[in-house]
């Protein structure tokens, strides 16, 4: 198994840097690109964890979608606004002081969970699962998220609409 | 096969990162990616536990996750466009109407 310790650790690396570099670069276009590593890390600690269809699904719709669209949003202001965008920061202090305490929170909560110590191995067909679950015990959601969906799309289209 | 707790851990590091952006960041749309960040990071999570759980559960909670998050990239950054046209200003301090 150190193929897999030295692949978690290299993802967790990468992971760490790129998530650190979206929230302290200053060039905003240089935060986008640093979240779409991100992003391809995290797909690639869920292959790590036996999801391959979410890794799939993580490859299209956020490095493919999230992240076009949030270059696209840049660009257009920077358009509106007339110069480039740089970026300040405020509240270092309390934030990090928030930070660090839900930080602690997190880890005495999860501390608390009663988990299994070892990993259970997952069935051979994870895909296949999925399909099942989301078709019989999470059917509900399932239909309610594509009326959010529409809804969302529905809503940013009159959001971005012009004054006419 | 590595514990879960490593997966856990290091997906609380990620969204303690996202949640240091949302705080100390002006930049809506700064703001915006901090809270991708922290989305990644409770999606990571699930997974880790589907895993140390055995189940695809997990899986398919991501699955949800993934479909509210483009959701809300849809319509937030439609509301953050509306704003810059209309303000032409790029910090959230100056969004201050709805403040009490």
């Amino acid at each position: 198994m150190t193929l897999e310790t030295g692949a978690f650790w290299g993802l967790a690396a990468v992971l760490l840097a790129s998530s650190l570099a979206v929230v302290l670069t200053r060039n905003l276009f240089h935060s986008v690109l640093y979240l779409a590593v991100a992003i391809v890390a995290t797909g690639g600690v869920f292959l790590l964890l036996d999801a391959a269809f979410l890794f799939g699904v993580q490859l299209l719709l956020y490095a493919g979608g999230v992240v076009t669209i949030v270059v696209f949003a840049i660009m257009l202001t920077e358009r509106l606004v007339g110069e480039g965008i740089g970026q300040t920061s405020r509240y270092l202090i309390n934030g990090a002081v928030v930070s660090v305490a839900v930080f602690v929170g997190v880890l005495l909560f999860v501390g608390q969970a009663p988990l299994p110590a070892a990993r259970r191995p997952l069935g051979a067909d994870v895909t296949r699962a999925l399909g099942e679950l989301l078709l019989t015990r999470y059917v509900l959601a399932f239909e309610l998220l594509a009326v959010l969906l529409v809804t969302a799309l529905l809503g940013a289209l009159y959001l971005a609409r012009t004054d006419e | 096969m590595l514990p879960g707790s490593y997966y856990t851990g290091l997906s609380a590091v990620l969204f303690v990162i996202g949640v240091t952006g949302v705080l100390v960041r002006r930049n809506p749309l700064v703001i915006f990616m901090s809270i991708e960040v922290m989305l990644n990071a409770a999606n990571l999570a699930l997974v880790g536990f589907g895993a140390q759980f055995g189940t695809a559960d997990g899986q398919v909670l991501v699955f949800f996750g993934m479909t509210v998050a483009a959701a809300e990239v849809a319509v937030g950054l439609a509301i953050i466009m509306a704003i810059f046209r209309l303000r032409r200003r790029l910090s959230v301090d100056d969004l201050s109407a709805m403040r009490w």
